[in-house]
């Protein structure tokens, strides 16, 4: 081969093209920049990470704003119970009843008086039924002497009652006063501790049936009747009772708890009460109880001033928040509940994005200023070099956390606030590019090309833009490739003081924000670091291209 | 050299002209709403004027009743008199405020400015000596690592291993909770220890650029003839660096570190409202958020003057330490 390629080298002329091998500049800076293992490393860092951010983006079958969601087992109260303390009134149908019924049956019961005035002027009338229970009555004072010599009165009073039936009226005697009073009484409603639930729901329990079934509980045989249908009733312990249709089949449960559902307007099941009632008897802490879809439950029972409270493990869809990295969530979810690694992608095009677009405003308005200014230089170049300085004064930093505020103040909304850092940061930025600009221009303009150039006839615009500005190039590439790794440092600050790109749009700053909770901090790693880690890694690619580029175009610093 | 000093300073001053224009042109651009806002805040505090007093007052103290450029001599003539009015956050004078928290953030910008110095400079030289060497990449690596590090990552690492894990730093603040009870000795070794991770942040971030500053002009100066003809002449290496090499790389680097000495009484914006050191630059921050316009135009006029003095400075020592360009 050798041998090949030397003989073909003699065959040549003195003066062929090919004898030496000519490297244009752009090609020897090519060479050496390639030699350079750091800008290497750079290149292949911001092409993943373009990569990472547009491609990954596309292929990542999240949304950047997509909230996830888990099923989490949650204690959920179900349904409370207490023994019933208090004197419940069940009202008989079609009979006026008075206001104040309830607290004068009570204070009667308490004062263990059979007749009470009530707040309109007429009176209440007290029998006890059974046990705990009472009937009340609309009472109504007359004097019938022949229903107080009746047989039935002397029959009650040997009884030792005060109430009696005569002539188809009800009468109650009352003689707190001393006196023997006649009241002629309409019955009114039950008075009692117990509960009455019907097992099929829609069934509404009717006047006569409370009452005849409160009478069977303490009578012996446990059978009564009611609305002409015959009833069992069968016991279950101490205040509790079950009763039976003439079929055979469940009719109600009778208890002396209130079992009431957390949510309103469910109805709870008479054998869940059961359950319930038998589960508190016995003092555990938790029951199986099998509902009417036949699906079976654990139902806890706590205990808490004799308010007994039923709760159940239930599956309830939550907002995934601060997953740790899985399968289905690589790098975790946010506080948001949105997937990291999404948030990450997209973010990187926000960052990037905003980076390049700065820096290419920057270098256009840079190139424009600096060009004339150079070019022209006198009191054109002092004008706009005065301005150069003017803006270079200003402080940065502080001004865009003022703009931030603002646009807080207007509730921007985060593509406005996009545009607005860009348009920002590239007014504070072009300052720079156009001293180095101008600082080029103004010892190449007195070189012989630009007397060659003046000398044919070229414009002004093309002198300075197609003559002067390409030999700046070098300074210019190396310059907005460190920039690039400035504006994209500075949007991430931004974001991290959350005025910059703000939720629901992403940028690795805004991503880092919320280290500002220290709890986060402490025990999310996975919610900061790698957003981080990204924002390092960028920068320092963009300041080892830009470091390579910049011994590649000016090898003089070579030994 | 007079009449140079006079032109300098003469332009520094038109610059600040423009400047403090431009600055109280965007605080003009704040939503006129917003000081009624603010007038609105105020008179709801407890024992305050009325919201139209208010107002009246603040329209008033800022010349916004005035056109624009009138509005900016109300403010420029009061500003030029030292009166930069109230802070309306802290409810003291802006200046009291400015004396009380400026220390702060000197100290912490000197501590790390220190730090930089005496790190960056022997290791730039160190990286300039073996250019290409293990030593030479390890460093640039380096400084491109802190050049490239976000002050708010660095600092939130920091946080995570000193002051959550190893439980050595306190998380935030200047001041322990122990402080008060402390002895005179033991409060400022507190507030030192409160200071070692703002400073070590500020440092790692800053030193990039010095070392590789340092390690550029050092390259340029080594390159140079007097160099060869000081190695011709048999000196040894060590005295070729530190005697006639460095000497040389002073020129620049006193001229770029002149330029950052009134930076130091800037603050560090970021890093102080990281830490929470209450300085200048955590101050400002809480101001800009609140809409605090008092405080936060004679934080940006201050930046500005200190930008200013920075390039004054800069101009002044380059002449000052090159004999040559004081000859021109």
């Amino acid at each position: 081969m050798a041998n090949e390629e030397n003989t073909k080298v003699e065959n040549m002329k003195l003066d062929d093209m090919q004898r030496v091998k000519v490297l244009s500049p752009s090609a020897l800076v090519l060479k050496r920049f390639f030699r350079n293992k750091l800008a290497i490393i750079g290149m292949v860092i911001i092409i993943m990470m373009f990569l990472f951010s547009f491609v990954g983006g596309m292929i990542i079958p999240y949304g950047q704003s997509q909230v996830f969601y888990t099923t989490e087992e949650m204690r959920k109260d179900y349904a409370g119970a207490t023994y019933i303390s208090d004197y419940v009134v069940y009202e008989a149908e079609g009979v006026e009843i008075p206001s104040d019924l309830y607290s004068k049956s009570i204070l009667a019961i308490n004062q263990n008086k059979a007749v009470v005035e009530s707040r309109g002027g007429g009176h209440l009338a007290l029998r006890p039924l059974a046990g705990d229970s009472y009937l009340t009555y609309v009472a109504e004072e007359t004097k019938n002497p022949r229903a107080m010599k009746s047989a039935e009165h002397k029959a009650a009073v040997d009884a030792g009652e005060n109430y009696f039936e005569y002539d188809g009226n009800a009468y109650i005697v009352d003689d707190a006063t001393g006196k023997e009073l006649l009241y002629a009484v309409s019955e009114a409603a039950v008075i009692c501790k117990l509960s009455f639930t019907p097992y099929a729901s829609d069934t509404a329990l009717p006047y006569d049936f409370l009452k005849n079934a409160l009478l069977a509980m303490s009578g012996a045989d446990g059978t009564f009747e009611a609305g002409g249908n015959a009833y069992t009733l069968e016991m279950d312990g101490e205040a509790a009772a079950m009763v039976y249709a003439a079929d055979g089949s469940d009719y109600a449960y009778i208890s002396d708890m209130s079992i009431n559902s957390v949510l309103g307007g469910v109805f709870l099941a008479p054998d869940f009460k059961e359950a319930v009632a038998l589960a508190i008897q016995e003092g555990t802490e938790s029951f199986l109880y099998t509902d009417a879809a036949g699906t079976e439950d654990t139902y806890l029972l706590s205990e808490k001033n004799g308010q007994y409270l039923i709760s159940r493990f239930q599956e309830t869809r939550v907002i995934d928040t601060y997953a740790q990295p899985s399968k289905t969530h690589l790098l975790g979810t946010d506080a948001n509940g949105m997937d990291m690694l999404a948030r990450l992608m997209y973010g990187g095009r926000i960052s990037l994005l905003i980076g390049f677009v700065v820096v290419i405003i920057e270098v256009i308005i840079g190139v424009i200023i600096g060009g004339v200014a150079g070019y022209f230089g006198g009191w054109i170049d002092n004008i706009l070099m005065r301005l150069v300085d003017v803006i270079y004064c200003i402080p940065a930093m502080p001004l865009y956390l003022i703009l931030g505020s603002i646009m807080d103040h207007y509730r921007a909304s985060p593509t406005v606030r996009i545009y607005m850092l860009c348009v920002t940061m590239s007014t504070i930025g072009w300052v720079g590019i156009a001293r180095i600009v101008r600082g080029q221009i103004l010892s190449l303009r007195e070189q012989e090309f630009m007397v060659a150039a003046e000398a044919l006839g070229i414009s002004v615009g093309r002198r300075i833009f197609k003559h002067l500005v390409p030999n700046v190039v070098p300074q210019l590439i190396v310059f907005s490739t460190m920039g690039l790794g400035e504006v994209i440092l500075a949007e991430a600050t931004l974001s991290y003081l959350g005025l910059g790109i703000k939720y629901p749009a992403a940028s690795w700053g805004s991503i880092i924000n919320a280290v500002n909770d220290s709890y986060v901090m402490t025990n999310y790693l996975f919610v900061w670091i790698p957003a981080g880690f990204l924002i390092l890694l960028t920068v320092l690619a963009f300041n080892f291209i830009g470091d390579g580029l910049r011994d590649a175009f000016d090898p003089k610093m070579k030994r | 050299m007079k009449k140079f000093l006079v032109k300098r300073l003469l332009i520094s001053m038109v610059l600040l002209v423009f400047v403090s224009m431009i600055i109280y042109g965007i605080m003009r651009c704040m939503p006129a709403s917003f000081v009624e806002t603010k007038a609105m805040e105020l008179a709801q505090k407890p024992g305050a004027k009325s919201y139209e007093e208010w107002l009246a007052q603040l329209n008033a103290s800022y010349g916004l009743d005035s056109g624009i450029i009138q509005g900016y001599f109300t403010w420029a003539s009061k500003a030029v008199r030292g009166q930069f009015g109230d802070s309306w956050n802290y409810n003291q004078p802006v200046l009291q405020k400015f004396s009380s928290v400026i220390w702060y953030s000197f100290a912490l910008a000197f501590s790390a400015f220190f730090l930089e110095i005496i790190i960056a400079i022997p290791a730039g030289v160190a990286a300039a000596r073996k250019q290409y060497s293990a030593t030479d990449y390890s460093i640039t690596v380096i400084a491109l690592i802190g050049i490239s590090l976000p002050s708010f990552f660095f600092a939130t690492i920091l946080k995570w291993v000193f002051a959550v894990k190893l439980n050595w730093l306190d998380l935030y603040g200047i001041v322990g909770r122990m402080h008060q009870q402390m002895s005179p000795m033991g409060q400022i070794l507190d507030m030192a220890k409160h200071m070692i991770m703002p400073v070590a942040t500020l440092t790692i971030v800053g030193i990039g650029s010095l070392m590789r500053y340092t390690r550029t002009n050092m390259l340029e100066v080594l390159n140079s003839d007097y160099i060869r003809t000081a190695r011709a002449k048999g000196l040894p290496e060590r005295k070729v660096i530190n005697y006639h090499a460095f000497r040389n790389i002073l020129i620049p680097i006193i001229t770029l570190l002149g330029g950052t000495l009134p930076g130091l009484f800037g603050g560090a914006l970021i890093t102080e409202t990281l830490f929470q050191i209450p300085g200048i630059g955590y101050t400002s921050y809480q101001c800009i958020v609140l809409g605090d316009i008092p405080f936060v135009m004679f934080y940006m006029l201050f930046s500005a003057v200190l930008i200013l003095a920075g390039n004054l400075i800069a101009d002044i020592l380059y002449a000052v330490v090159d004999p040559r360009v004081r000859v021109n």
